[in-house]
């Protein structure tokens, strides 16, 4: 069967030339492209994000520093988490989504191309029309221009009485465009993955990279748009004259807070789940057995969509709901960790008794799992309400956050770019450089990450350009920022490795790590029609019977 | 991979966390030597019972997931460990498990259970504090946030101040706590003083509330905690826990008009001529402005703008001249006065005691 | 189609969620007392609804003819809820001085209707340009399933309606 699905007759072409390549691209409605265009724009707004982070953790680095402006602070920080969430992690998702969905059920292409590309130029204009507010916008008292009110925004700092100027409705405007990308990339991939699976290829059967992703396009669906419904309710009030938050009016401050967590906590599950997929995938194949409890793992996702549906208002401690609320947040936040627990429990099981090989995939993965077990853990502490009176708006939970996106999602996404590039490129990665960028990263991570907790157990609130010596945070905060020199190193050696390895890189082939899903079936890249021909499959590891005929697992499933 | 490999990474793994170990001693050092620890906003120090409550809730809390961490974290590393592939492996793919459903269920049931007992804890303590009954011996004040300031106002005594509030220690078996209730006249504000209480916001058009009763005496530090615009970071706040004797003699102070010293009269005349009783209120004067924090006993204060500087004659001057130098774009405008005028003035205002 | 009504019917929750929260929180200026319940526009979108039903059935049966009659109708009433609509809101405006920017019910009211007259706009515009296609005698029964799916939004429109109807003209007031 792997035979069948490899190019037959490769066209000879005539080379062409730097404009007909770019103009490809930009018309372009072929999901392997869409998909690449998707990371590459994620990877630019990384090193972006990155430098943010780098010119804020200089400032921290002392206390009373002077590096850097309260308004530049204060942009850095909107502009990161931002720029951080919406351009760097949900492009690079969907990207790999785009990539990789039809090729693991075997499909030709997404359910709607065009539709596709629509979805890529919105997120990418959105991304575009953000940073041009550090030319046109104008920020709090007119002074500087990229968006300063934090990246959720909280009403009223956004009434125009507060944030006179601009520079909050190109927050506003850039995601509300973006937002509409990326409902439709949820349509689509809702569409592919309902309509367009192989014969033979029941939901069942399915990778669980694909179910995930209909999980996670499920949650889109239904969780960016409450975003962009307050989002216009904004910009009516900021331009004419509405009073939703208006809290002159009678309006509330505390219903943009429901709105947007109602929207913020989702969001941060749409994007771990795609990121379980990826271990998913990655750890079954370097354990070299299955994946341990595929219906659990389905089950739990599932549990967990509708589930992060109702915990939103942990955010909101402290805002003075009543005990009640309080108390049903809290229960829903702690319960929430079950199924999150029992997928940490299923990664394990499915290392246990295998032949791990500690390619660089795998270590990201193992980084992975120790570090969301601790990130887990921590929000267990954040759901405790009165806990979370102390640790919420401090540095504790900027630890958090952080330990999740960077110690989870970038730990997992870093796996994929190893695991996927040689199907992407056709060549492998550096496994001597992927180590370094590994090891580097991993202590930098913990240097930044680890320590970071403590100043805001010992009172430091988030947000804050800069802090009054003689409160215990000085040593601290230094070495945070000690760790962001490692981090960056890290992504320098990783960058670095992308660009050598497509020129210099070993051929891949089609199956450099012995896998077992679809897309190792065809060509390193895939030919513009994927398959030559539609595969059929009869369990969920198709080439795992080819390779064992003796023993398929159609026979246990 | 080879075992010199796997040497090598246990080695390096041994070696980095040698380097954390050194760090964390290195800053604990620093850290704690640095100023009276009594003084570091520690939230693991409290001092008053709603966060003695949220201490012990928080120690069960750490138990219970440092123990879960532990379990899992030396699953991992047994797995890692044990089930890595060997030098001289024979290349065959080992038994092709596909799950357990009585594991399965095992590792669904426990956590539930520990879920359980995390949450009733947790919610007694949402009770207990939330729903606390105020007693009939409390203070009660008013905060109102400001972007970048604290008004505080004992209605039932007819004090207003600023920035740094009062409150008297409470004694376990005759409580006097002190119930807060906050406002906003602006954006969103949150009361944080770590060792007193959680913390809690400030939200225009939604009033909170919440209470403290210290159980020693002392100066406790906190600061504004949700984000409220440019000068966020130098929102600070100070909570004096008085002995009652001295707080009975603060509240007397505070009660009385400003002081009436005939020297500065021409101080007092700049002040009441150039736009300062546009926004400040200085009690038995004609400034009777709202926008700013009052400064009838300004001189009783320790800081001055919020915290952002100590509270001489110089700073103060240094504020009224150009307030950016302090903490640029506060709401304060730079008065512009010429030296005499300021000097006079500066003069009147270190009388406000 | 069934994932955009989805996404749809979040936004329309969010905003009438902020309706039903602003009810009597308005501090000044007109209240829903002002508004008349708007029966006969109703009416004409859900019969519109009815319509649209019967011309996807026509031409499932290929009876172009009878498709361009319903669907010309189903316009109509479209059209006619349109109209209706700003007539109302001219008479809120004008007659009662409730804006946008009145007070809270000013507020919520007109985005909540208006959220939902930009769709059914939207819905409109969908509905001319196949009846121009129609008029131009490009239209046939292989186009069924094309035009079953924009009923899809057409009958999802009413849907809201529904839902608007009844927060804003029987809960609200």
């Amino acid at each position: 069967m792997a035979s069948d699905s490899i190019a037959i007759t490769p066209v000879a072409v005539g080379a062409r030339s730097i404009g007909e390549k770019i103009h490809d691209w930009i018309v372009t409605v072929d999901h392997k492209k869409l998909g690449i265009m998707y990371i590459v724009y994620a990877l630019i707004f990384l090193v972006i994000g990155g430098i943010e982070a780098t010119v804020m953790r200089i400032q921290l680095m002392v206390p009373n520093n002077h590096f850097v402006s309260p308004e530049v602070f204060n942009q850095l920080f909107t502009m990161h988490g931002t720029t951080m969430i919406f351009f760097v992690a949900m492009p690079i998702l969907f990207g790999f989504a785009n990539y990789l969905v039809p090729l693991m059920i075997g499909a030709r292409d997404m359910a709607f191309p065009r539709l596709n590309a629509f979805s890529f130029w919105l997120t990418a204009f959105g991304g575009l029309l953000l940073y041009f507010s550090v030319f046109g916008g104008n920020g709090l008292y007119g002074a500087g221009t990229a968006p300063d009110v934090g990246w959720w925004a909280y009403a009223p700092l956004t009434a125009k009485a507060f944030s006179p100027g601009h520079s909050s409705d190109y927050w506003t405007l850039s995601l509300l465009v973006s937002g509409f990308g990326s409902i439709g990339t949820g349509i689509n991939l809702i569409a592919t993955i309902l309509c367009m699976r192989c014969p033979g290829m029941t939901l069942g059967r399915m990778p669980l990279l694909a179910w995930l992703n209909l999980v996670m396009s499920g949650m889109v669906l239904i969780t960016l748009t409450p975003l962009s419904a307050a989002q216009i309710m904004l910009l009516i009030d900021r331009y004419l004259g509405g009073h939703f938050f208006d809290t002159q009016a009678g309006g509330s401050a505390a219903i943009w807070m429901h709105f947007f967590w109602i929207f913020g906590h989702p969001e941060v599950y749409i994007l771990i789940i795609p990121c379980f997929a990826f271990m998913s995938e990655i750890v079954p194949v370097f354990s070299r057995k299955p994946i341990f409890g595929y219906p659990v793992m389905v089950g739990a996702t599932v549990c967990i969509g509708f589930i992060s549906m109702s915990v939103w208002a942990h955010h909101m401690f402290t805002i003075g709901m009543s005990s009640y609320a309080n108390s049903f947040f809290a229960i829903t936040s702690m319960i929430v960790g079950v199924p999150t627990g029992i997928k940490i429990f299923n990664w394990i099981g499915t290392m246990w008794g295998g032949k791990i090989q500690f390619k660089t995939p795998m270590l990201f993965c193992i980084g992975f799992l120790f570090q969301f077990l601790i990130a887990g853990l921590t929000g267990i502490m954040l759901a405790s309400a009165p806990f979370d009176w102390q640790l919420s708006l401090s540095y504790f939970v900027v630890a958090h956050f952080h330990y999740v996106i960077v110690g989870g999602i970038l730990f997992a996404i870093f796996g994929a770019f190893y695991y996927w590039y040689p199907k992407i490129t056709g060549r492998m990665l550096s496994e001597t450089l992927g180590k370094m960028h590994f090891w580097l990263f991993l202590i930098g991570f913990h240097l930044t990450f680890d320590f970071m907790h403590i100043p805001g157990l010992l009172g430091m609130p988030r947000r804050i350009y800069t802090y009054e010596a003689g409160r215990g945070w000085e040593a601290w905060n230094m070495i945070v920022t000690i760790g962001v020199f490692f981090q960056i190193a890290a992504v320098l050696v990783f960058v670095w490795d992308l660009v050598w390895s497509f020129y210099q890189g070993e051929v891949a082939g089609n199956d450099p790590w012995d896998a077992w899903t679809l897309e190792w079936s065809t060509a390193s890249p895939p030919p513009e029609y994927n398959f030559a021909r539609i595969p059929v499959v009869k369990s969920r590891r198709p080439l795992w019977d080819a390779k064992h005929p003796e023993d398929p697992d159609w026979k246990y499933e | 991979m080879k075992c010199s490999e796997q040497t090598r990474n246990r080695f390096t793994n041994v070696a980095g966390v040698a380097v954390l170990l050194a760090g964390f001693l290195f800053a604990a050092r620093l850290s704690f030597g640095a100023r009276d620890p009594s003084q570091i906003p520690n939230i693991f120090r409290p001092d008053s019972t709603p966060a003695d409550s949220i201490f012990n809730l928080s120690m069960l809390v750490l138990s219970v997931t440092g123990a879960i961490f532990l379990v899992v974290f030396g699953l991992i590393v047994y797995a890692v460990l044990k089930y890595g592939k060997r030098a001289g492996d024979d290349r065959r793919e080992p038994p092709q498990v596909y799950g357990s459903n009585q594991i399965e269920l095992a590792w669904t049931v426990i956590p539930v259970l520990i879920v359980l007992v995390l949450f009733l804890a947790t919610a007694r303590v949402i009770l207990s504090v939330q729903d606390a009954p105020k007693p009939p011996g409390s203070i009660e004040v008013t905060a109102i946030g400001h972007q970048f300031w604290w008004e505080f106002r004992y209605p039932k005594l007819g004090i207003v101040t600023a920035n740094e509030v009062h409150v008297p220690v409470s004694d376990r078996s005759h409580p006097t706590p002190t119930f807060l209730t906050l406002l906003s006249a602006d954006t969103d504000h949150s009361f944080w003083v770590p060792r007193l209480a959680g913390k809690t916001d400030l939200i225009p058009n939604h009033p909170n509330s919440m209470w403290i009763d210290p159980h020693e005496t002392g100066l406790f530090l906190g600061q504004c905690a949700q984000y409220c615009g440019v000068e966020h970071a130098l929102m600070l706040l100070r909570v004096y826990v008085d002995s009652p004797e001295q707080f009975a003699e603060w509240v007397q102070t505070q009660k009385m008009a400003a002081a009436n010293d005939n020297s500065v009269e021409q101080g007092r005349r700049v002040f009441e001529s150039t736009g300062c009783i546009d926004c400040h209120a200085v009690k038995g004067t004609v400034a009777n402005g709202h926008f700013g924090p009052d400064l009838t006993h300004l001189m009783s204060r320790d800081t001055i703008a919020a915290g952002a500087a100590p509270n001489t004659l110089q700073n103060l001057r240094n504020w009224i001249q150009d307030p950016d130098s302090i903490k640029p774009r506060s709401l304060m405008p730079a008065m512009k006065l010429n030296d005499h005028d300021l000097d006079a003035l500066v003069a009147y205002l270190g009388t406000l005691r | 189609m069934a994932s955009l009504i989805v996404a749809e019917s979040a936004i329309f929750t969010i905003f009438v969620v902020a309706y039903i929260f602003y009810i009597g929180k308005s501090l000044s200026g007109p209240t829903p007392a002002v508004l008349t319940v708007p029966i006969f526009a109703t009416i004409c979108l859900l019969s519109s609804s009815v319509t649209m039903h019967l011309a996807v059935r026509a031409l499932r049966n290929a009876k172009v003819g009878s498709f361009g009659f319903w669907w010309f109708l189903t316009l109509s009433l479209g059209a006619i809820f349109l109209i209706a609509t700003g007539l109302e809101w001219h008479k809120l405006v004008f007659h009662d001085g409730l804006t946008i920017s009145t007070n809270l019910f000013g507020t919520t009211y007109y985005s909540l209707v208006g959220l939902h007259a930009f769709h059914v706009t939207v819905g409109l515009i969908g509905l001319v340009i196949v009846m121009a296609f129609t008029l131009l005698g490009k239209m046939t029964s292989k186009y069924t399933e094309r035009v079953d799916v924009f009923s899809l939004y057409w009958h999802f429109v009413d849907a809201v309606w529904v839902v608007v109807f009844t927060v804003v003209y029987v809960i609200g007031r």
